[in-house]
């Protein structure tokens, strides 16, 4: 009788302890399914947003602008709640049940890790314009005032004297075009295979700080003061030059890549949330001309030719010491930019040089 | 009497190592928290402290801290009465597994939680199909700030029980009292400080979480922001004074908590004498 | 031991207790913690020696395990220090003192990650004074002591200091009394009672430094081979959705933390049998 009671009293604990735990649990159900009904009908909608880390300022203002618009034409009130941070481990989440109804990330390479958890179908680069990449941007060089090292083109990276910035490759979107940037110039110098790692092996080896993320490195060098010169998203360099004016200088280096972020509908997550159709407006929104001109005043290169021409620069030189008072601040003269398919796309180009055991590993290999 | 005893040289080199180790270390980092908090004026401050999203952290922050302290204050009481009560198997597989996330990397922490109820898991279709999100959502958020302060409670409790010996209990049994008098009138004036202690531990250490909660929130912004990731957001996105700001109304919190300890031991230790 | 069988049964509450205590811990521990064996279980035993050894590895083992154990002796030596100041001696701000040992524990690793990398390049407060003699904090394995010795600094002075305060001063009088020198006294003494509460604390802070990440990330500059702590590896295993690796790698950090955990459960129970012994 004893032991009888004695089991009660233990499966009595058992369950007043559930009952506690769920309690906190469900809470947040009633988010949840409050979520999911109030997408059909006129109601407010809600959807989600998960970027990557240097798109904050831009959806900060596009989703004020596409909240008016939805509101224009459809009479329903949208909320949009953003969520920012390294591309890869911004795709991770989603994949592992982070609930977004569009991506909008730094590489296709991510989106790809999103649909091969089966959240998206396949063919989404063909959903929207121009492979889905609304915006591009590309890599250049931010150095401290008045150039001190003289930091020109890609090979005065290797120098003894100069200390560079980036992140790391293995855990940033970012990295990985500057990477492939500094691969393709020494491509093009003509060296061979064997020569382009060993020359990557330098340029790694004067590699200061090896931050986790893009925003991480600039914060080293812009705040902490570490390097000579931080290889950075061109919309990330001209951040900087507004945020802290006659302090640093962008160099446009000969040769760069073409960075195209990639936008996604999470298919698995609106059709249960019934968001579709916002969420497809949302981003084929980003390329209307409103949008295309909001994305160039956040220094992202319009996929629009005509807007793209609207802030193209006709200057010749490589140095940009302050932001252009006309607007005017691409760059195109001079300035070669290949593109990820030079690579054989995201998934070649992950497997060759990133991937376990890939060229960059072996770059970090004991010296 | 002992003091008289040491030599007063010795007694004001150690001292004044431990001022300047103290100074260095810890009043240092919270200077500089503060000045950068505000080196742009408290205009500027308020404004930070008052936005909506950063609002929403700190009561994002309070709740999962209330929660986890609730949660272990429970499951403390209760695993210090089981542990040095009895004597049963398996008691030390359990207390080593209540230490455990103590020394977990706060990596894997979130990590596990992941696993278990993410979309990978076996978990999933079901709670899927019941509605219930725990991770990148509040649920998860307030399991891993369990996790992470798990043992606080318990382990005060734990050495000043088993120090205390099980005699009065088992008196007190004899002589008829149920379980919740002897706990109330016997046990509990032992380990009163003992408890106090370990709450204001726990209470400080879920405010701070950082790493295991960043890995399953998914940094919803205005959802599932606590403090320390809204802090980590502003500081990436060159907000610096803002993120300081944030930081240090979490340090004025926790300082509040360690002062309230220190005056109600203080008090507690007064009236007993 | 049929005795003490007898008496458990005269406290009420054993299975409420245990009840509670074995589903809580359940939920909150064990399974999630079963979810790691379960995931790294997709590797084949081959593969997972051959992903937990690599040479990338293996090169923040020793990072993490060379800082954390630095950061633990300086920390098991000033806790020390710490909790006999705050035990033995009375000046002005003690209480001051005494309720600052907590601030680590309830200050974000991130923003002490933060403002310790600020303060420690080598333009910082005391960067700039150490970057005169060619000492670079920030970014090097100091850094990463230096984070380290900042969030293990409770775990010793919290366990050495109740032990200190229990300790009879009857022993040391007697010591003193019979002409034994403060360092005899202190010796052979006073360490003796509280080396079980110095290794829990040394043990604690340890651990703790072992998986940490929050703070280190921003100090350490992550160079491979060199500032690459083991839980960043884990996240870079992530991020490459390589999630049998991560958990692999995770998996080892897990059992080493038990480890240290179980040393130190057997040294703490055999001291006190040894005193106990004696007594």
């Amino acid at each position: 009788m004893n032991y009888k009671k004695k089991v009660t009293a233990i499966l009595l604990a058992s369950a007043l302890s559930v009952g506690l735990l769920s309690g906190c649990g469900s809470s947040s159900s009633e988010n949840g399914s409050a979520a999911g009904s109030n997408a059909a009908g006129n109601g407010p909608v809600e959807i989600t947003n998960v970027s990557y880390d240097p798109t904050r300022e831009l959806y900060a203002a596009y989703n004020e602008i596409f909240a008016e618009y939805w509101k224009e034409t459809t009479g329903q009130d949208v909320t949009i709640t953003q969520s920012h941070g390294g591309s890869g481990k911004q795709a991770l989440e989603v994949a592992n049940g982070l609930e977004a109804d569009v991506v909008t990330l730094a590489l296709e390479g991510d989106v790809d890790a999103v649909k091969d958890a089966g959240l998206i179908e396949d063919g989404y680069t063909s959903e929207f314009d121009n492979d889905s990449s609304p915006y591009t941007s590309s890599i250049v060089f931010l150095v401290r005032k008045d150039n001190p090292k003289d930091i020109q083109d890609w090979d005065d990276l290797l120098r003894d004297d100069v200390g560079i910035i980036t992140p790391n490759p293995k855990t940033s979107g970012g990295a990985r075009w500057n990477y492939l940037a500094a691969w393709y110039y020494f491509e093009k110098q003509g060296q061979s295979e064997e020569q382009i790692e060993e020359s990557m092996k330098k340029l790694y080896q004067n590699v200061l700080v090896l931050d986790s993320g893009a925003r991480a490195s600039t914060t080293s060098f812009v705040e902490n003061k570490q390097g000579d010169v931080l290889l950075a998203w061109e919309n990330e360099a001209f951040l900087s030059l507004e945020e802290y004016p006659g302090e640093y200088e962008i160099v446009i280096p000969s040769v760069s890549i073409l960075c195209q972020p990639t936008v996604a509908i999470v298919d698995e997550v609106v059709d249960e949330r019934g968001t579709r159709d916002v969420a497809t407006e949302y981003l084929s929104y980003l390329y209307s001309d409103d949008a295309q001109r909001l994305e160039a005043d956040n220094f992202y290169r319009p996929s629009n030719e005509d807007i793209l021409a609207e802030y193209t620069s006709d200057i010749d030189s490589n140095t940009i010491t302050e932001l252009p008072e006309d607007g005017k601040w691409i760059i195109t003269n001079n300035f070669e930019l290949t593109n990820i398919d030079h690579f054989g796309g995201w998934t070649e180009a992950t497997e060759k040089h990133f991937s376990d055991g890939g060229i960059f590993d072996s770059i970090y290999e004991e010296k | 009497m002992n003091q008289r005893n040491d030599s007063g040289t010795v007694k004001w080199i150690l001292i004044v190592i431990s001022a300047l180790f103290l100074v260095v270390m810890l009043i240092l980092p919270l200077l500089y928290v503060l000045i950068t908090a505000f080196r742009e004026g408290i205009q500027i401050y308020l404004e930070a402290v008052t936005d909506t999203y950063a609002l929403k952290s700190i009561q994002l922050t309070l709740e999962a801290t209330v929660l986890a302290v609730i949660t272990n204050t429970i499951f403390g009481l209760f695993a210090a009465w089981c542990i040095t009560k009895f004597n049963f198997g398996g008691k030390k597989i359990i207390s080593t597994l209540i230490d455990l996330p103590l020394t977990v990397s706060p990596i894997i922490a979130g990590l596990i939680f992941v696993l278990t109820y993410g979309r990978q898991s076996a978990l999933y279709p079901f709670l899927k199909s019941a509605h219930i999100s725990i991770i990148y959502a509040v649920p998860g958020i307030v399991m891993a700030t369990i996790f992470v302060t798990f043992p606080f409670i318990s382990r005060e409790l734990i050495p000043v029980l088993t120090a205390q010996g099980t005699d009065e209990e088992e008196a007190a049994a004899l002589m008829g009292a149920n379980g919740w008098t002897i706990f109330r009138r016997v046990t509990f004036p032992h380990i009163k400080w003992a408890f106090l202690y370990g709450i204001v531990l726990c209470t400080a250490r879920a405010m701070g979480e950082f790493g295991a909660v960043s890995v399953l929130s998914g940094h919803l912004r205005g959802k599932t922001n606590t403090m320390p990731l809204y802090i980590e957001l502003l500081y990436q996105g060159y907000d610096f004074t803002g993120a300081f700001a944030i930081s240090s109304i979490l340090v004025v919190m926790a300082i509040i908590i360690l002062i309230l300890r220190s005056v109600l031991e203080y008090r507690g230790k007064k009236n007993e004498e | 031991m049929k005795r003490k069988r007898r008496k458990q049964r005269v406290i009420p509450g054993f299975g409420l207790s245990l009840g509670v205590t074995v589903t809580i811990l359940s939920l909150i521990v064990v399974i999630p913690l079963c979810s790691l064996v379960i995931f790294s279980a997709h590797l084949s035993f081959a593969d997972f020696i051959k992903t937990v050894t690599s040479e990338r590895v293996l090169a923040s083992y020793k990072v993490s395990f060379l800082t954390a154990l630095v950061a633990s002796l300086i920390n098991a030596v000033m806790g020390l220090i710490l909790a006999w100041v705050l035990v033995r001696y009375q000046f002005p701000g003690k209480r001051i003192m005494d309720g600052m040992i907590e601030i680590p524990f309830a200050l974000p690793t991130a923003v002490a990650g933060i403002s310790l990398t600020h303060m420690t390049v080598d333009s910082g407060w005391i960067g700039s004074f150490f970057a005169k003699f060619g000492i670079h904090i920030a970014y090097t394995r100091i850094g990463i002591t230096l984070a380290l010795v900042f969030i293990g600094i409770p775990f010793v002075v919290r366990s050495v200091q109740p032990v200190l305060e229990k300790m009879d001063a009857q022993y040391e009088e007697a010591a003193r009394i019979m002409g034994a020198s403060h360092a005899y006294t202190f010796r052979r003494v006073i360490m003796p009672e509280i080396m079980p509460a110095l290794i829990a604390g040394f043990t604690m802070a340890f651990a703790r430094s072992l998986g940490e990440y929050g703070s280190v990330v921003f100090i350490a500059g992550n160079t491979p081979y060199y500032t690459e702590i083991t839980p960043l590896l884990i996240m870079a295993k992530l991020q490459e959705y390589d999630y049998a690796s991560a958990t692999s790698i995770a998996l080892v950090m897990l059992a080493a933390a038990f480890l240290i955990l179980f040393i130190n459960a057997v040294i703490q129970s055999r001291t006190s049998r040894i005193i106990s012994g004696i007594k």
